[in-house]
């Protein structure tokens, strides 16, 4: 794989480089932008040096980072490869693997879906939670060679496309309901475990309806059918999902709101 | 991670004879906590059998032999459905609780019922590489011993290994008497009762279970019991969803219809042993007895008299001793202290 692939600065933005970094000029034309680079720009652009060449910078900015996919590996280039084909959001798709690899780490290195987060990548914050054949599941602890066959929904793929009801902008795209929800109630603040909440709560939704007990549930043996979740259900349902901000009573109002099809108040209060 | 050949098995028998000519090769489930554990470096496999697609995740009645009257629940199905399985619910309403308070609602959904017994200890000098471990290295000593041990055993415990086992499902299978179904290597059929499952760490606490390399877990049996109406999973811990137990008790209780005599109890812990511990001095004394909270007290004294906390674990003895009353309240009450 080329890695020089993204060099083609052009004129202006080499003179950019050369006006504002010197000193590494020659190591961005040898081996690209890298976050350090990027930093020091981001630095020089909070300073307003930036100013008078922001197209320039601008541009080079919104510049993706590498032109293309990395090439299709062969099996038997990689280590213990694994041939794996599986429908990702809607798309069917067809790799190779190393054994080792995980479905967040695919998702996210292979098949440019970076929506799913690597938060702790042991099992314990829920960040990398994705829809696999419907369920909710930690991309982090799942082998991608264990699902062929299967099919992966991410964040990305929550949002219904094509729909005449544009809310989302240019994509023409119309955000599902607890995305929506989610922006409505502030269910984030960071928003770094945001894609893992929002999968999880998704999927929430149909064990409710599934009629799904929990640990808080009063009485298991209570004939099943459609649950309406109290406030503590949701808590222990998502309780999979650790949020650093603290944005809990936001994510869980969020969630009661699609769940019971009602507007939810938010109520503030001090804790006791 | 360290390399490892991937394979999907078609058949249990392909599964049990690809495990048996390499002693380093391992059944993947629901990988929730092999996968972590290779990811720490703590396993170390060098081939992965992929168990996954075997057809053993049924859950079915017993229409025949000791268990007869009782529930199958298959070995390779998930967690999430077992505790959500409407005869689960309404016959074992303890299993259905004690899955549900463990771990969190994406791993019940990755987890299977095999593999939830084959958890291994959440010990932090297991999980270190660079500390002593007898269970990960035999004979390089125990880190915890001595060390930060206010997770630790008080009952049954080594001076090769203080660790604790973390099912929540298994102490409920323990209180019920379970039987663990297995298919040995050579294809054999085998039952181990539940009790001689797990392990006491020993001289050999390198050995979790009493499972032979190679062995597979088709399915767990639960006998039949009268003890759906009261029975109760109380799990202690350090925050109030998603983590291990302290310490939890898993109680089940049948008492007489006229009066309110115990007929049979039932009590195992969890967070105190190195495999689900079963209260049976506790149990033994409730036989016969009213059903009352001065009995559940006299019954917790006697069991847990017996503990040997370490140095940073004493606040177990007194908190089993609790939890036992509670639970047993808590069973006798249909869920309510």
């Amino acid at each position: 794989m080329d890695q020089n692939e993204n060099l083609d600065l052009s004129d202006d933005e080499k003179k950019l480089f050369e006006d504002l970094m010197p000193e590494d000029l020659n190591e961005i034309l040898d081996t690209g932008v890298n976050r350090r680079h990027f930093l020091k720009l981001m630095t020089l652009a909070g300073g307003g040096v930036l100013a008078a060449q922001s197209a320039v910078a601008e541009q080079l900015f919104t510049k993706p980072v590498s032109g293309a996919m990395p090439e299709e590996l062969s099996a038997a280039a990689i280590e213990n490869g694994v041939n794996l084909a599986l429908n990702v959001n809607g798309t069917a798709r067809k790799l190779t693997v190393d054994s080792r690899m995980t479905l967040l780490d695919t998702l996210r290195e292979r098949l440019d879906l970076t929506g799913s987060k690597k938060g702790c990548d042991h099992g314990q914050c829920g960040a990398c939670t994705v829809l696999v054949n419907g369920q909710r599941v930690l991309s982090c602890l799942t082998l991608a060679a264990s699902c062929e066959g299967k099919t992966v929904r991410t964040i990305e793929g929550l949002a219904q496309t094509g729909s005449s009801r544009s809310r989302a902008g240019e994509s023409g795209a119309q955000l599902h309901p607890m995305q929506e929800a989610f922006l409505k109630h502030d269910g984030f603040q960071c928003g770094f475990c945001t894609p893992g909440q929002i999968c999880s709560a998704v999927a929430l939704l149909d064990e409710a309806r599934r009629g799904d007990a929990s640990y808080v549930t009063e009485n298991v043996r209570r004939k099943t059918g459609p649950v309406q979740l109290s406030t503590e259900e949701i808590r222990e349902r998502m309780s999979g999902n650790l949020c650093r901000c603290g944005a809990y009573p936001n994510i869980v109002a969020a969630i009661q709101e699609v769940h019971s099809g009602k507007p939810v108040e938010q109520t503030f209060r001090f804790s006791a | 991670m360290r390399p490892f050949t991937y394979t999907r098995a078609k058949d249990p028998a392909a599964a049990t004879q690809a495990l048996a000519g390499n002693p380093t090769a391992r059944f993947l489930a629901g990988g929730t906590n092999l996968i972590d554990l290779m990811k720490e470096d703590v396993e170390r496999p060098t081939a992965l059998v992929d168990i996954t697609n075997l057809s053993l995740a049924e859950i079915k009645p017993i229409t025949a032999g000791a268990s007869k009257g009782g529930l199958s629940i298959g070995g390779l199905g998930k967690n999430t459905e077992a505790a959500n399985h409407p005869l689960v619910r309404q016959h074992y309403p303890l299993l259905s609780q004690a899955i549900l308070a463990g771990a969190s609602g994406q791993i019940r959904n990755m987890a299977t019922n095999g593999g939830n017994l084959l958890q291994r200890t959440r010990c932090p000098y297991f999980y270190e590489v660079s500390m002593p471990c007898n269970k990960r290295e035999p004979g390089s000593g125990c880190g915890a011993l001595e060390g930060i041990n206010r997770l630790h055993a008080i009952f049954g415990w080594s001076e090769k290994c203080v660790a604790v086992y973390p099912s929540d499902m298994a102490i409920a299978l323990a209180a019920l008497d379970a039987v663990v179904r297995v298919r040995t290597a050579s294809g054999q059929e085998r039952s181990i009762p539940f009790a001689d499952f797990h392990r006491l760490p020993g001289n050999t606490p390198e050995q979790d279970t009493n499972l032979a390399h190679g062995e597979l877990i088709t399915a767990i049996d639960l006998p039949q019991n009268r003890f759906a109406d009261r029975s109760y999973y109380l799990k202690v811990r350090d925050r109030a969803s998603y983590a291990f137990a302290l310490l939890s008790v898993a109680a089940a209780l049948e008492v007489s219809e006229t009066g309110n005599r115990i007929v049979q109890a039932r009590i195992a812990m969890g967070g105190v042993a190195h495999k689900p511990w079963r209260a049976l001095t506790a149990e033994k004394m409730l036989i016969g007895q009213e059903a009352t909270p001065a009995n559940f007290k006299r019954a917790a004294d006697a069991e847990m008299a017996a503990a040997k906390p370490l140095e940073h674990n004493k606040f177990k003895v007194e908190l089993g001793n609790r939890s036992i009353v509670l639970a047993l309240q808590m069973a006798l009450n249909g869920g309510k202290a």
